[in-house]
């Protein structure tokens, strides 16, 4: 009788452990599945979408994390064969240049336009009036010391 | 003064023009890495005769095409008479890859709309689909003698596009 408790124990326990790796494993698949892009339905990840194309993919990044392969041998498995498209994170090279650097050169930009403005305006602004008004001032002024 | 206001106005149109470029893109044609390179091996079973296989290496020192396609597939409606007439004119082997599809359908298909394929196999569980990149069906791909994928057509094969993408490379790749 222990003998059979111990066995029920021990199946108890390998199961739960057993469970335990498939939620991890799980959790991994989808974690490495929202960096891909599903290319049926281009704004959802293969984790979201639930294309048959995605279904599909998750399986096959499921396969081959479960066969012990990195998260960047399954990532270059799916560029190798969907192209860079497929990462919603591309990689820095010659051809996504101007991705990655449009955004910081149109603020730079933008920066550049705002500041040589707000100088132009303050030189506007130093300017020294013209003469009619400055004899105008005096004239005031003028007035002013000998009420005073 | 003059030249200032007409500022915002260069800016519309230049925003005009981009948005206008912007809609003769075709964002669903992704680009294939695999162009120029290797066709992915496969070993699959024909549709036809289910005990009979096809492997890639059985293609090799032929120019042929490779059609992705499913009795599912709507768009394959619009392709496939285009297919029977150019299947005709025998100017070169298409291998139909019947993508994720039943049997049943797949065969109700070719009685009725007619066979143009040499032959098809069969990717049940679209795994050979996975390795060649395949996103939508159809899609139709050039391959050379050497097995290397020389181009992909995404989308149904027009007329138009079989007379002006396919065929002058057709041409060349068998001139070759």
């Amino acid at each position: 009788m222990p003998k059979l408790i111990l066995c029920l124990l021990l199946c108890l326990t390998s199961l739960a452990s057993l469970a335990q790796t498939d939620t991890a494993l799980e959790a991994h698949v989808m974690k490495l599945s929202e960096e891909l892009r599903c290319l049926v339905c281009q704004n959802q990840s293969i984790a979201e979408s639930q294309a048959e194309l995605a279904q599909d993919l998750r399986r096959q990044v499921r396969e081959m994390l479960a066969a012990g392969k990195s998260d960047d041998e399954v990532r270059s498995f799916m560029v190798e064969r969907y192209g860079d498209f497929v990462l919603y994170e591309p990689p820095v090279k010659r051809s996504t240049l101007l991705l990655w650097l449009g955004p910081a050169v149109l603020l730079l930009g933008a920066l550049g336009a705002f500041l040589w403005r707000l100088r132009s305006r303050r030189q506007e602004q130093a300017e020294v009036p013209d003469a009619a008004a400055l004899e105008k001032a005096r004239a005031l002024l003028a007035e002013q010391d000998t009420k005073g | 003064m003059k030249a200032k206001a007409l500022i915002p106005l260069a800016l519309f149109v230049g925003l005009v023009a981009l948005l206008g470029i912007g809609l003769t893109l075709k964002p669903r044609e992704i680009p294939s890495p695999l162009i120029d390179k290797p066709a992915p091996a496969f070993n699959l079973p024909q549709l036809l005769q289910p005990d009979a296989r096809l492997s890639l290496p059985d293609m090799q020192g032929k120019v042929w095409l490779l059609n992705v396609w499913a009795s599912w597939c709507v768009a394959c409606r619009e392709e496939h008479p285009v297919l029977v007439q150019f299947a005709k004119q025998n100017v070169l082997p298409i291998i139909g890859l019947n993508y994720k599809d039943k049997r049943p359908d797949a065969l109700n298909w070719l009685k009725e709309g007619g066979d143009p394929y040499t032959l098809s196999i069969v990717d049940a569980d679209g795994r050979v689909g996975i390795d060649y990149g395949v996103y939508g069906v159809p899609e139709t791909f050039l391959i050379d003698r050497n097995g290397r994928i020389r181009y992909k057509h995404i989308g149904p094969v027009t007329p138009e596009a079989l007379e002006k993408e396919l065929m002058p490379r057709i041409k060349e790749l068998q001139g070759a």
